[in-house]
């Protein structure tokens, strides 16, 4: 076994134990810091296959956007010390077996299916490369859904601080 | 990277994506549910880089996707974010269990 599988199977145990530590542990605080050390082991994964564009965009975005407000949205509901309540035996017992089964079930599948072979030409993932595929002047280009996200970004921009703002006094 | 075969790395997503699944059903707080949607969200990332990666290298399309869910990902964050905080304004709770103001 070569240090690049190893590296690999380390990520994803990583990945795994975070994960799972993400959505079993009780304070929603520790929750929240589970997720950063998945999200950042994702972002791991990502450097060990040679995406260093997807690795950079994970950490700023997911680690170091959405995490924060999900921290800072604890700390505005006054969560931070809060013990969750365990959930509901029945509850958690069928949601497990659920995705027991389902995970058994996927995992047959993609053993048992015949993985075509990969064309042999060589994968590069450069910002060069990106910026062509995004913004570039040819029929391939994603240039109208990379306009509609940006129209999507001011919407939901637009529509956060509306409906966080606080409502006015009616009479005054 | 080769010898990894990519039915590990697929079966690396498909556990993370479960397990978030499993923590949106037994969770009731709606930021612990909220943090269950981002792992899923990350496990289907996770299978479009690695089938661009296998099975179409002379492409990138399947890392345009990923930085696509990305963005719509932060976006839908923040808008669940402004709701679970506007709703703690009015109800004092972020129990999804409680909030059923609009079922009576």
């Amino acid at each position: 076994m070569s240090a690049s599988a190893i590296a690999f199977y380390c990520i994803a145990a990583f990945i795994l134990i975070t994960g799972i530590l993400t959505v079993t542990t009780k304070k929603l605080f520790r929750a929240a810091i589970w997720l950063l050390f998945s999200l950042i082991g994702i972002a791991a994964l990502f450097f060990w296959m040679e995406v260093e564009f997807a690795a950079a965009v994970q950490v700023i975005v997911y680690v170091g956007g959405i995490v924060v407000l999900i921290i800072f949205s604890i700390f505005l509901t006054n969560q931070e010390g809060v013990k969750m309540p365990s959930a509901l035996t029945k509850r958690s017992l069928f949601a497990g077996l659920a995705v027991i089964s389902a995970a058994a079930y996927t995992c047959t599948l993609l053993c048992n299916h015949y993985w075509m072979k990969g064309s042999e030409a060589l994968f590069d993932p450069s910002v060069k490369n990106i910026g062509y595929l995004l913004v570039a002047n040819t029929p391939e280009s994603f240039v109208l859904p990379f306009e509609l996200v940006s129209v999507l970004l001011l919407a939901a921009m637009i529509g956060c601080i509306v409906i966080a703002m606080k409502a006015q006094p009616e009479n005054k | 990277m080769s010898e990894i075969p990519i039915e590990h790395i697929m079966m690396l997503s498909t556990a993370l994506f479960f397990i978030g699944a499993y923590g949106f059903l037994t969770r009731r707080n709606m930021i612990a549910m909220l943090m269950s949607l981002e792992l899923m969200l990350n496990s289907v990332n996770i299978n479009f880089i690695v089938f661009n990666k296998y099975l179409f290298p002379d492409t990138i399309e399947g890392l345009g996707f990923t930085i696509f869910i990305i963005a719509i990902a932060a976006a839908e964050a923040a808008v669940a974010i402004a709701i679970i905080i506007n709703l703690y304004r009015n109800t004092k709770n972020i129990d999804a269990e409680k909030a059923d103001h609009l079922k009576h």
